[in-house]
Formats: structure tokens, sequence, C-alpha cells
């Protein structure tokens, strides 16, 4: 599977998969995916995947900090995407 | 397969064909209102959608949907209605706007019966929350007129209509861009030409009935609370099929948006004592609202706000937002009755306001303009024997339709309400055509390969300039010219800007030419429609000079009825036209104009 994340067809259409009804997820999960993606170790990878299947709203709750994600691999990730989020470089 | 005669190299592209009876391009609440309509009838419908249709931006809708049931305050579709006309500044149509007051609570049950979880009351029925502009006995005590699924409306309706249309068969093309819609000699809307973003094979979807849904164009202004998503593609495609676009000078725009982010930052913040400063920090809103100060309505405050930017009193090191600021209110109150704004704020703007004040500057947030729509759901353009003609096998419903029934500025809760209602009307309608039209019109090659050139363009290699910079200084020029400070000379200068800009994308070229998930393929395509409805926004705004709804203009303050009460048409080629509002209702007698005062 390995191989599956790391071309840029792959890297493509996760992006797209960024592109989301809510600006402040096309923000959040945009920014990861240039800044924070490529630093993932696999099992990271495969629970961002996941994660970008969850329902918006769902989503926006658990990047938001309004709920907590009850798998620790989904909690991992969203800690990271809040870590680049918050990271003053923008 | 067939061959398009579109050469690509050394071969000559052949595209796949699909037909339906139905088209439906965009999958927010009204285009999945509307298949869910046409697919309960029979009808073999295509939904078109670039992301996966519960991404779309009905989503963020968060508020509620208006309807007039009186479960918590008295209420009749009158009293909605005189509210509505009054919050368009007189601007809406009042045909369609007594269409939509009488239709809402039909449209609420039948999402009730649908499955969309409604917060109730204890008596069983359906709670409504109370919003800005709703009224008792014709502006009278506060009504509570909204009614939510919790605070996820929009999300909940999304997920309901989707999982209805799956079970009704609706076909989805997830994934998929549309690129122009398909136009015969006689006129006929034919379908669409498309992109599967996955392969980046185009594909020709036949329908003898297209319904663009493709939602607002928020992304036109650097400072929005939109999604990427919502670059105004259908609007585009309708302008390059020869549609006028009407009214695209109303824009709303609400004053505190997190600086060159967009994320909103609610009233709720001034509420509890929140206040604005410049660079000199100087609480400036004593200025401009002597007693409402904070407090004063919206457009008071984005303009004042950008006034401030534009005489260089503006804070950061471009100067070119303010401050919000609420560290006086302690950490207490902002920790217990803000926490959603300190989040947004820390991670959208890295400050903490327990600490430090927020950057903030006017966020565009709804496109009142649009494709022109009788209450059909039908495009209607000017011919010879009006001024709303019907486009065979054209219709339009939600944000990017202007049916009228926001004029010139959208109450809170009627824009779940209008894609609802219209996309249902429209679907209706074209179940009626569908009866008088039973087979498809004969598609020329000439008409796809007009559309296909519009991809092909994308495909020339070479050196050019970046389209991601090109759109950033296009937003820009926009927010600044076309923005919530308008008069004459900036307007001006700003037509001229998007004009050179909109030349200069002709010479953009895309370093990426591969095929697969070409996502810079699909972004160039969306800032050619950004920058053509760009050009139609400020074109109209330098046309209307007077100040009504949300366009406000410093040089004409005043709204003008004897000059202006009529709707903008901007067509492809820079012409400008005007149509009359429809004053007369249906059923009632007309509202007379008045002051907009609350």
């Amino acid at each position: 599977m390995a191989e599956k994340y790391s071309n840029q067809y792959s890297k493509d259409r996760l992006l797209w998969s960024c592109r989301r009804g809510m600006l402040e997820l096309d923000l959040l999960l945009k920014d990861f995916i240039l800044e924070g993606y490529d630093s993932l170790q696999l099992s990271d990878r495969k629970a961002f995947e996941t994660l970008l299947e969850y329902p918006d709203a769902v989503l926006f709750d658990l990047l938001m900090g309004k709920s907590i994600a009850a798998d620790q691999g989904i909690a991992s990730v969203i800690k990271k995407i809040r870590s680049i989020a918050t990271s003053a470089t923008s | 397969m067939v061959n398009t005669g579109v050469v690509d190299g050394d071969t000559e592209m052949t595209v796949t064909r699909r037909k339906f009876d139905a088209l439906i391009i965009g999958a927010g609440g009204g285009g999945l209102r509307a298949a869910l309509q046409l697919a309960r009838a029979d009808a073999k419908v295509a939904v078109v959608s670039k992301v996966f249709p519960t991404r779309s931006h009905t989503v963020a809708a968060q508020g509620g949907v208006n309807a007039a049931l009186a479960n918590v305050s008295p209420d009749n579709w009158h009293f909605h209605m005189f509210d509505t006309v009054k919050g368009s500044d007189y601007l809406g149509d009042q045909d369609a706007i007594e269409y939509m007051c009488r239709s809402a609570p039909k449209v609420v049950y039948e999402l009730d019966h649908f499955g969309v979880p409604f917060s109730r009351r204890e008596d069983g029925n359906i709670y409504q929350r109370a919003f800005g502009g709703q009224s008792q006995d014709y502006g009278g005590e506060q009504a509570a007129r909204t009614c939510a699924a919790a605070d996820r409306t929009g999300h909940a309706i999304l997920h309901t209509l989707y999982q209805q249309n799956i079970s009704a068969r609706t076909h989805f093309f997830d994934e998929f861009f549309a690129i122009d819609l398909i136009k015969d000699k006689e006129g006929y809307i034919l379908g669409a030409l498309a992109l599967e973003i996955e392969t980046g094979e185009p594909i020709v979807i036949e329908a003898k009935t297209t319904l663009i849904a493709t939602g607002g164009a928020g992304q036109l202004f650097r400072t929005c609370t939109n999604a990427l998503i919502n670059t105004g593609d259908g609007m585009a495609m309708a302008l390059r099929a020869g549609v006028p676009l009407q009214d695209m000078e109303f824009f709303q725009f609400h004053p505190t948006g997190i600086a060159g982010k967009g994320i909103l930052i609610t009233e709720g913040v001034r509420g509890e004592g929140g206040y604005l400063v410049n660079a000199d920090g100087e609480r400036f809103m004593e200025r401009y609202a002597p007693r409402a100060k904070d407090l004063a309505s919206r457009d008071i405050v984005s303009r004042a706000i950008a006034i401030e930017v534009r005489e260089g009193r503006g804070c950061g090191p471009d100067k070119d937002y303010v401050y919000l600021k609420l560290d006086h209110i302690g950490a207490d109150i902002i920790k217990k009755r803000l926490p959603g704004i300190r989040d947004s704020a820390i991670t959208f703007a890295h400050v903490d306001p327990i600490e430090s004040p927020i950057p903030v500057y006017p966020t565009a947030h709804y496109t009142m303009g649009g494709i022109p729509t009788n209450r059909h759901g039908q495009v209607v353009v000017p011919e010879k024997e009006g001024p709303e003609e019907p486009v065979p096998g054209l219709y339009a419903a939600g944000e990017c339709a202007c049916v009228s029934v926001h004029g010139a500025n959208r109450l809170g809760g009627n824009s779940l309400l209008d894609i609802l209602v219209f996309g249902r009307a429209a679907a209706n309608h074209i179940i009626e055509y569908l009866n008088e039209h039973r087979y498809h019109r004969q598609v020329d090659d000439d008409a796809i390969d007009r559309a296909m050139a519009r991809l092909a363009r994308w495909d020339k290699g070479g050196d050019g300039e970046s389209v991601p910079a090109l759109r950033a200084e296009f937003r820009k020029v926009m927010e600044d010219h076309c923005g919530v400070f308008r008069e004459h000379e900036h307007l001006s200068t700003g037509l001229e800007k998007v004009h050179v800009l909109r030349q200069r994308l002709q010479h953009a070229r895309i370093k990426d030419q591969s095929r697969v998930f070409n996502t810079a393929r699909i972004e160039a395509l969306e800032l050619e429609n950004l920058m053509d409805i760009g050009i139609a926004t400020v074109a109209s705004a330098l046309a209307r000079t007077e100040s009504r709804g949300a366009h406000s203009r410093v040089d004409y303050s005043e709204r003008d009825d004897n000059n202006w009460l009529r709707h903008s048409l901007y067509f492809e080629d820079g012409r400008l036209d005007y149509k009359p509002v429809r004053i007369k209702p249906i059923t009632v007698a007309p509202f007379p104009l008045k002051p907009r005062v609350y």
C-alpha cells in the first residue's frame, strides 16, 4: 500500500478530497497536505485518509476541538493538523 | 464514443456521450432537492458535482430555514413575505417572494418526512428560533420563524436529500467538473460537457433539460466566508451561453472576518463588549456611529473598516486590516461565552484573544445576483417578445440563480428556503417540459467542439503567468475596488484592472500537463469563471448610481427609486441592460415602497 501514498497522483487525489463544503476545513486540510503530509508515517497517512471520509460537520467538530476522536490513530492525525494550523507561518 | 473533430496532438479526440432526461449541475441542497423530485417522477436524472455531493457548501449553513409555522410566535406567510420584501430593499420580485413564503411550510414538512431531524418543542412541534429581520404584524414584535436541526441544519438537509436520492436511483457523476453548456442553433440547451477529474477524460452529458445549481461565488473576494469550491462556475457557463447575469452588484458582506482568511467572527463578540481599533489604537466606530458604535448595522461597520484601511490607518505590515479587541473582557468571560471564537482566532489568526486583538476585515458572504429565472426556475432572457423569455431546456436554482427573492439583501434563514423551494419548483416545471418534449434533440459536433476548445486551451505548453498568482491578484483587486467601499473612480479603476487581469489569464500556462487528477487545470478553469463574473460584478456596481441594500455607494448614498427600482442585466459582451422589478405579487396586494429602517 505504501506506493499508493507516495506519488503525485495520490497526493493530487488527496488534495482534491480536501476540497470541502466549509472554508475552515479547506484551510486546515490544504495546509496540512502541503506542509505536514509528506512527513507522516504510513499508519498516519492511512488514518488521514480515513479522516477525509468523515462528513464535514463531524470533521469540523473534531478539528475545531468540539469533539474528541475515540480512535487513537485519528486523534494523533488531528493533533498534527492542529499543530500545523496554529504554527504562525501564515 | 463520437469523433468531435477536436485535434489533440496528432490524433482526434473521441468523447463519451451519455443521455439523460435531466442534467443537474451542482449537488448542494438546491440540486439534490430538484433531483429527488425528478427521480421520484421516474425521470432519468444525472447530477454532476465537482466534489463528493455531501461536501457541497450547503453543509456550512448552520442557522436554519424560515417558514411561518407559528409554532413559537404568532406568524403567517404574509408577515414572512413583508419581511422578505423589506429586507430586499424592495428589489425582490414580489411574485417570487409570495410563492416562496407560501411554499415554505410545505417544504419544511416535506423535509421532516424525508428524515431531517429538526429540533423539537416539548409539545413535539418543530422548534423555531428568532433571527434578525423577522417580525409579526408587518414590522411589529419579533417573530421566531427559523426551523433548525441544532446547529447542523445544512448538514442534516444535505445528507438526508443525498440518501433519498440514492434510494430513488439518481445517477451521480461525483468529481466531474462541468466545462460548458451545449447549445444548439435554435437556442435549446442540450446538456453539458464535463471533465472527469480522476481521469482527465471529457464526457458529453446530453439532456432534454439542464438545471444549474452550482451555488455562489464568494471566492471572487480575497476575504470571504465561502468554501474554495464557490467559484461561480454555473453563472459563468450561463454567461458564455448568452444568458446575462442579473443584479451582480449585490453581494452581502459581514464586517468581521479574520483578515486574509475570511472565517466569520460573529456579532456576538461585539455584543459581549469587544470593539474595533485602528493602527493608532483609536476606537474608530465612535466617529462613524456615535451612539451605536461597534454595534451599528453590518453595512456601516463594514464600510468604516474599509475606510480606515483605505485612509492609511490599517494595522499590520501591509496596513490592510483593523483589530477586534477583546482582552479587556477578561479570560473567564471569553472562555465561558466565546469559546468557539477563541478557538477560531487561535487556529486561523494565530492569536489568543485573551491576550491579543484579532485582525479582521469585511468578509464576502452571499451572492444575491445570478442567473435570471422566473419562479418556475426557468432561465429567462430579454428577447423580442419581452424582457423574460425562457431559454428552452435551461433552469437554475439557489444561490447561482436570481429569481429574485433576496433582491438587494438576503435575510438570514431565507437562503436554505430559496434552494429548497426553487429546486423543487424547477423540478416540477421540468417534469411538465419532459412531458411535452419526449425526444432528445440532435447535438451537433460543432456545439461540443466549442466547449472542448475551452478545455484544450489549457493543454498549451510553454511559459506563461502562474494561475495561482493571477488568482491572488484578482481577488485582491475585487476586494479593494468592489468590496464594501464603492465610488465611481475606485470602481472604474477596478474595472480596468479586472479586464487587464482577464487578458493576462489568456497567456497563463499550467506546468502540470498530466490528465489524472490535474487539480491545476481545474483551478485554471475555475479562475476563468471567477474573472468572467468578477467583470460582471464590477461593471454592474459601477453603473448603479444609488445605494440599495448591500450595494452601498459613498458618492450616491441614497436609494433612488425613480431611476433604479430595476434589475441589472450584464451580458458577456460588456453590455448592460435593465428590466423592471415584478412588484405585483400573485394573490395579494403589492407591498408599497418604504424606507428600509430597522
